[in-house]
């Protein structure tokens, strides 16, 4: 049952005169500033900003979040997303003011802990992926791909190799490489996948040439499936003189088992609100750390942090650099998380987290296969898709199955993608999840499959019990309201 | 291993390899050629238990001087702002901040509202039709901003300011060779843009004109005069602009910008050693189709009743893959939402007041400085930050400074070399006249 009503808008409980808080009186000369700023620069048009008292602030930011579900409100198996628990010491510890309250462009002697913080975690990041050297200033993991991607071209243009134009991508590749790839200045080719799942060994041979830049790949895949013969396809890259790009959303799978520096990737990206509990924020902010192989660090975004004679500083004298990609030195609050995630967990708890993930993922998998089409039959590793295609020759989608699975209080799993695979369902529980929270799971998904079968319009009419059905998107996109205006 | 966030015991994973039909996790990762499998141990540090953890951060965090025990008039694009204790109390509810992007919008209307209302707030403030979700920051904001107007102009060039933020430079920079673009810098006169080279470079290949505002040293520039500029040769004008002074300042949108671009950093959002911070993106009513990242829709459900969804996504990545102007993905939610609650909890008339604190705090500073025997440059309007010389080198009276508790200003020396031994001093609403004046008496006393 829909009970929940309408959410009022923050400007609709709006009355003039009320105020959420209070600055000090002025304490210095006052001046008028309607006579002193000069007419243009003197705002006429107040901008319409909210006038609340606190409490109802609270009470209309709280409501607000009641309408929201995150991890710790339930389960959230959205595939490639690695919605694992975000640990509440690293909320903490990013709080203390000597992180939380430090300037960028404070003298270096006076952030000595902010820079060993940050080359500690180079270091372990160095450590999980086998590269030679980590930077932290990509923002997300999309950045981290164009810096990564900028990188190489930076080599090979150093090598005076400026045709090699082409970046190549798997067809079940995230849509971040090949826009990455055209916003650093290639072009995206697609390679094909073979009828395992993974990436066609032959059709990889057919569209490399003097051309390739790099390929970029998933380690495992977007399909959950380890890519077997990736030394294979790491000496045809590398052969014709390309370089290998490692899309690290999916490392949860494999800290501890395997390396990407050991697969023969020479750069890797991290994605750290994934693999090491970063918060997704409600779509960010994260971090995306980049490492490189030892040919590649010339050409790392500047300034590079250096450590000497046991003092921490910023060097920025890199003539080969591809130069900035962010302010400053990342997403700093971000990767205080991470590394105190890092050393909560040490090196056998990393290597425990994957192999929990992947135990979780195939255990579900196998708990699901018969009712659902598993187009990959294969043991996968952190995540698992399976095609809804049976159920829709019922009249049943799989966009209907996952509305269905809101009702009973689930974030339903990544829908539609990989593209390469029909009506799919990308599932990825994540280690830190409870095998009873998979077994219900299970058994309500399994339910579903039943109801597709008997009762069919349980499922297309869902969901039934959230605050508000499905939502006109079409309209919204034709003609947009992107903001409150005053009726 | 016995771990708090690991809750799969022996019993259960006996259970679920049964279930799966192999005797050992192991076989599970056999997928791995045996060549390129890890053996041994990662070369990560060891375990922290959570009191040592807690203890060994504390040690890290208490090596850096931080901005609430020492005075702070460092600025220079991160101030140091009253943030409303309400900030935290909601951003730290985990219903937002462990949540994804809102692709269910169904049980993500809380997220998906308070987004929209920044939106809201970002319009109203920059006085622009449009705004997006948030991007990384107001630096690489600003890049996207010159992508798009290439992409909008089919031009090649860029034409930046250099009292646009030296870092927001270097990062256009990066951001243009990958789309093999042109950045062309203009230089300054008296801490301004200088408007006769500006004139002479404009033509008829600029895709765009950078403008910061209020600018680098902290100056007001003359928009007005400089969109007739722009537009004259049907290039783009874009403002980057810090958005707590356009809560007393006379709004980009209004003098013919077409993308406003920003940080909220300066609204709810501590400087973290810079960052993440909160990039705006703000457009004219035309550009709303081109503009990168997310954009936030009101709509209606099947029964009516109002919603809110991710709208307009044929821009974005995952629709248009290689034919996408931008790649951004994950963007500054949590942090949208923290400037969302900072603004609201200041509200109109706190917002205001608080822009007109730092004009007045920043002009009372300058004239103690002054009165204490500094020498201070340029002589434009400014909002709240002022250019001073001194007779020796900045970074030695930091050191001096930080003795007695202050963290002293920026050294303009390091961007600009004309400006060796000049200091860009931000003063907030933040700082008290007492610590004012103080400050006034440490830095005419070194001199």
């Amino acid at each position: 049952m829909k009970t929940t009503k309408d959410q009022a808008l923050i400007f609709e409980l709006s009355e003039p005169g009320r105020i959420s808080y209070s600055l000090p009186e002025l304490d210095v000369p006052d001046v008028d500033l309607d006579e002193w700023l000069p007419e243009e620069f003197n705002r006429k048009n107040e901008p319409e900003l909210p006038e609340v008292s606190e409490l109802q602030l609270m009470r209309h930011y709280t409501a607000l979040s009641k309408r929201n579900h995150g991890v710790d409100s339930g389960f959230y198996p959205l595939g490639s997303c690695t919605m694992k628990y975000n640990p509440k010491i690293n909320e903490d510890v990013a709080r203390y003011p000597g992180f939380a309250f430090i300037h960028p462009l404070q003298e270096e002697e006076t952030v000595q802990g902010a820079l060993e913080m940050m080359y500690n975690l180079q270091q372990n990041l160095v450590a999980v992926t086998g590269m030679d050297e980590v930077t932290l200033q990509p923002a997300a993991g999309a950045h981290g791909e164009w810096t990564g991607l900028m990188m190489i071209r930076a080599y090979h243009e150093a090598n005076g190799d400026y045709n090699r134009t082409k970046v190549i991508v798997p067809d079940s590749a995230h849509g971040t490489n090949p826009a990455s790839a055209t916003v650093a200045g290639f072009e995206a080719v697609t390679v094909k996948s073979n009828e395992k799942g993974l990436v066609d060994l032959e059709d990889l041979k057919r569209v490399v040439d003097g051309d390739t830049a790099a390929l970029m790949l998933t380690n495992p895949n977007t399909l959950g499936l380890f890519e077997e013969q990736i030394t294979e396809m790491a000496e045809i890259i590398h052969n014709a003189g390309g370089k290998l790009y490692y899309d690290g959303a999916n490392m949860n799978a494999i800290m501890g088992a395997a390396r990407p520096g050991d697969m023969g990737f020479d750069v890797v990206h991290l994605n750290l609100h994934k693999t090491f509990t970063g918060p997704h924020g409600g779509g960010g902010p994260g971090s995306g750390p980049v490492g490189v192989k030892a040919d590649l660090i010339p050409y790392l975004p500047k300034p590079v942090l250096v450590k000497e004679d046991g003092a921490y500083r910023f060097e920025y004298d890199r003539p080969q650099s591809i130069g900035r990609v962010k302010p400053y030195y990342g997403n700093f609050g971000i990767n205080v998380r991470a590394y105190t995630y890092i050393r909560t967990m040490g090196p056998e708890g990393l290597k425990q987290v994957s192999e929990n993930a992947v135990l979780n993922a195939n255990y579900m998998m196998r708990r699901l296969e018969g009712a659902f089409v598993l187009p990959y039959k294969q043991h996968c590793k952190h995540e698992f898709v399976i095609s809804g295609k049976n159920q829709k020759k019922l009249g049943v989608r799989t966009l209907d199955m996952a509305k269905r699975l809101l009702d009973f209080g689930y974030h339903p799993p990544t829908i539609y993608f990989p593209i390469n695979v029909e009506e799919c369902m990308m599932i990825e529980p994540t280690e830190t999840e409870s095998k009873e929270t998979l077994d219900e799971f299970c058994d309500r998904l399994l339910q579903i499959a039943k109801e597709v079968e008997d009762n069919p319009e349980i499922v297309q009419e869902a969901p039934h019990t959230t605050v508000i059905g499905r939502l006109d998107e079409t309209t919204a996109a034709r003609k947009p309201i992107l903001r409150y205006q005053k009726a | 291993m016995k771990h708090r966030y690991l809750p799969t015991t022996d019993q259960d994973r006996k259970e679920m390899l049964e279930t799966i039909g192999v005797k050992s996790v192991q076989e599970l990762f056999e997928d791995i050629p045996e060549s390129i499998r890890f053996k041994g141990v990662l070369n990560v540090e060891k375990q922290l238990f959570e009191p040592e953890l807690i203890r060994y951060m504390s040690k890290l965090a208490s090596k850096n001087a931080n901005t609430q025990e020492n005075v702070s008039f460092l600025g220079a694009g991160v101030y140091d702002h009253a943030i409303p204790s309400v900030v935290d109390h909601v951003i730290r509810r985990s219903e937002f901040y462990t949540a994804y992007t809102p692709y269910q919008p169904e049980i993500s209307q809380g997220e998906l509202q308070a987004i929209f209302e920044f939106q809201t707030m970002i319009s109203e403030l920059t006085g622009m039709e449009v705004a997006n979700s948030s991007m990384y920051d107001g630096p690489t904001a600003l890049a996207e901003a010159g992508l798009l107007s290439a992409g909008q102009t089919k031009k090649k060039k860029i034409i930046v300011s250099k009292a646009v933020h030296p870092e927001a430079r270097a990062v256009i920079d990066t951001y243009a060779r990958g789309q093999h673009l042109s950045v062309t810098e203009v230089d300054t006169v008296d801490g301004l843009t200088d408007l006769d080279k500006l004139q002479s470079e404009i033509d008829e290949n600029t895709a765009c004109v950078m403008i910061q505002y209020p600018n680098f040293f902290g100056q007001l520039e003359p928009l007005p005069e400089i969109e007739k500029l722009v537009h004259e040769q049907k290039a783009m004008f874009v403002v980057s602009s810090n958005p707590l002074a356009l809560g007393r300042l006379t709004p980009p949108g209004e003098m013919g910008a077409d993308i406003v671009v920003g940080d909220c950093q300066p609204f709810g959002i501590p400087a973290q050693f810079g960052g993440p911070h909160c990039g705006y993106f703000a457009v004219t009513k035309k550009l709303m189709r081109k503009v990168p990242g997310r954009l936030i829709g009101q709509t209606t459900d099947d029964e009516g009743q109002r919603g809110f969804v991710l709208t307009l996504q044929a821009r974005e990545q995952h629709i248009r893959r290689d034919k996408a102007t931008s790649n951004i993905c994950s963007n500054q939610a949590l942090n949208a939402l923290a400037s969302s609650v900072a603004m609201s909890a200041l509200g109109k008339e706190g917002v205001r007041k608080m822009a007109e604190q730092n004009i007045k705090k920043a002009h009372y500073a300058k004239a103690q400085l002054k009165k204490a025997g500094i020498e201070t440059v340029f002589d434009g309007v400014y909002f709240n930050e002022f250019v001073v010389k001194l007779n020796g080198s900045v970074k030695e009276l930091n050191r001096k400074l930080i003795q007695k508790g202050f963290i002293g200003g920026y050294d303009l020396g390091r961007d600009y070399p004309e400006l060796a031994n000049h200091m860009l001093i931000a003063v907030t609403e933040n700082r008290t006249k007492d610590e004012i004046d103080a400050f006034a008496e440490e830095v005419g006393g070194a001199q």
